[in-house]
């Protein structure tokens, strides 16, 4: 095994302490080895980025590159505050709320449990960046898996801000909310009893992060409040690149010609969902003001945009493992845009 | 040891992007990228992150203090490297400042104007200050019925169509700028010369029947016989947030 060879001294010891004969044991080290780890690389990398502002302002001063920039900072600088949030309540479930509360609040059933969880996502007034990292914690808590991911999915798009900034933005068509509502849920039960039946536990990543029992309650707090920032953080940086890189490139025309199909519209608003990554608070202003097109194709884009897009695919790659992700995104896009065509078929 | 390190550099990068909202929430910057309702949630999350950064140093110091022997607690998983992408905001917000969104991205979307729910009655200051997207919903869906034998005033930035056709337009913002979406209003008549996108104009004109459409998504377009346009600075808050209710 050459590749032991690359690992620096200073990690050694860390992972001696815990050295139980896991053959995964040299892959992680080389890992860790190539991990930017030193404050020096980072104040050097600040310094040269300083020195070097104006030629970066230069390069980005063309108009797609400033637009880019501009969504990009958008979507983190609105983001971040509901990622806090998340975080913030994700770390007090870790550390003050103790796993028999949830195996007392949810029916022991886990097929009940779903629907209980599900419909308690409306409590979490956020958006979805807010609800990934609550859904990690109740994993870690000891919730089921299913239950938990009927949270997650529901939490975004059902809870009171949202439904009241849906009503707003369609004040023609009230049954918008009730349809909004009713398909979120379906969903988001439907997800989770799927779950239930195909999901295996070995595609969820394994807690990372060690127990926070022999900690103090506020070590461990601030220790989860960082960690989870770090991590959820890194990977909404990711998802608002890809998102704003496809609104400063992609031309909206292309819209224009899908709304004619109702089959294309339904597709086109469920793409354009997942690829614009808005806040579920804000999507319904968004929804109203893409007026050429069905009212079911519209329905579609509210449902799928709170439940997956890409940053949400990011966050969720990032706390749940990939293999998840990419078993989980496509399932929920297939069954949300479904679901949505029928509810829309039935109520609108 | 390596921990240490890792977890010194993880509180510089919490800190550093705590000290950055801060930043953009005192000032006006923060107007550019979301709405305003959203300032205190943005400094409240700057401020968490900075606590965070802080406790972590503190216990960091507290342990090295103790020198506790606990084994198996101390070691704590790497974070990835995906995390270190959190400074390119950072560096964005703090060495860029982005501008607000211009033409650019005004002549690529399609103008978002909505009817109105109501059309109430215009103070009668003369030229009467109205909103890009007011004067437009006006025009359009009220067929300017408020707006005759008026002189109006409007803000917004100059953006031009690939045929040359000049627009006033205002973004109108929902919760972030990438939501933002145009209101166009096009000019006739006394229009400046020399038409350089992205400049600030203030406008005075009348009304007119004419309408086009936008070449983007067939949305309708008013226009506004100008007789007088002038420069201005950019206001504090470019983007229109009167669909906040």
């Amino acid at each position: 095994m050459a590749i032991t060879k690359a690992v620096p001294q200073g990690t050694e010891d860390g992972d001696d302490r815990d050295g139980h004969g896991d053959p995964r044991a040299p892959r992680e080290r080389t890992e860790e080895g190539r991990h930017l780890n030193s404050p020096l690389l980072l104040t050097m990398l600040m310094l040269v980025l300083v020195l070097l502002q104006s030629p970066i302002r230069r390069a980005l001063s063309a108009p797609v590159m400033q637009s880019w920039t501009t969504v990009f900072v958008a979507v983190m600088v609105q983001a971040l505050p509901f990622l806090v949030l998340g975080v913030l309540l994700s770390a007090a479930i870790a550390v003050f709320v103790p796993p028999s509360f949830f195996a007392r609040a949810l029916p022991r059933r886990p097929a009940l449990a779903v629907p209980v969880a599900g419909a308690a996502g409306a409590v979490l007034p956020g958006c979805e960046c807010a609800s990934v990292p609550v859904a990690g914690a109740l994993v870690r808590r000891g919730v089921t898996p299913a239950a938990a991911l009927a949270f997650l999915l529901s939490a975004p798009a059902i809870n009171p801000i949202v439904l009241t900034a849906t009503a707003v933005a369609f004040p023609g068509n009230p049954q918008m909310v009730l349809a909004r509502l009713v398909a979120s849920l379906l969903v988001a039960c439907a997800m989770g009893w799927l779950w239930l039946r195909l999901g295996r536990t070995d595609w969820l990543k394994p807690p990372s992060r060690p127990s926070h029992d022999a900690q103090g309650k506020g070590e461990a707090f601030w220790g989860s409040v960082r960690h989870d920032v770090m991590h959820a953080g890194g990977f909404l940086v990711v998802g608002a690149m890809a998102a704003a890189t496809l609104k400063a490139v992609a031309p909206e025309s292309w819209l224009r010609a899908a709304a004619d199909n109702p089959v294309l519209a339904v597709l086109a608003l469920a793409i354009l969902a997942v690829v614009l990554s808005i806040c579920s608070e804000a999507d319904a202003f968004v929804a109203a003001s893409l007026s050429q097109f069905s009212l079911t194709a519209r329905l579609t884009f509210l449902v799928v945009g709170p439940m997956i897009d890409l940053k949400l695919f990011a966050m969720q790659a990032g706390t749940f493992g990939r293999a998840f992700a990419l078993r989980f995104a496509p399932a929920t896009f297939a069954l949300a845009v479904t679901v949505s065509v029928l509810t829309g078929w039935v109520m609108l | 040891m390596g921990d240490v390190v890792n977890r010194q550099a993880q509180s510089a990068v919490l800190f550093l992007l705590g000290a950055s909202l801060l930043h953009a929430g005192t000032t006006d910057l923060y107007l550019r990228y979301v709405k305003q309702g959203l300032r205190p949630l943005v400094l409240v999350a700057g401020a968490v992150l900075i606590a965070a950064a802080v406790a972590t140093i503190w216990y960091e110091r507290k342990r090295a203090g103790r020198r506790d022997p606990g084994g198996a607690q101390d070691h704590v998983h790497p974070e990835p490297r995906v995390s270190w992408l959190l400074v390119l905001p950072l560096l964005a917000l703090i060495l860029v400042a982005p501008p607000a969104l211009g033409s650019y991205s005004a002549t690529r979307t399609g103008t978002a104007l909505q009817e109105p729910l109501a059309y109430p009655a215009l103070p009668a200051a003369d030229p009467l200050p109205l909103s890009v997207v007011d004067y437009a919903g006006r025009a359009v869906y009220d067929h300017g019925r408020t707006l005759r034998d008026r002189r109006v005033r409007l803000t917004g930035f100059l953006a031009l169509d690939p045929d040359g056709t000049p627009y006033l337009v205002r973004m109108a913002l929902n919760c972030c700028a990438a939501d933002a979406q145009p209101v166009k209003v096009a000019l006739t008549g006394q229009v400046p010369p020399v038409l350089q996108p992205d400049t600030w104009l203030q406008v005075t004109g009348t009304y007119t029947p004419r309408r086009a459409e936008d070449p983007v998504n067939g949305g309708p377009i008013p226009f506004i016989e100008v007789t007088e346009a002038k420069p201005v600075a950019a206001p504090k808050d470019p983007y229109d947030e009167s669909w906040n209710g």
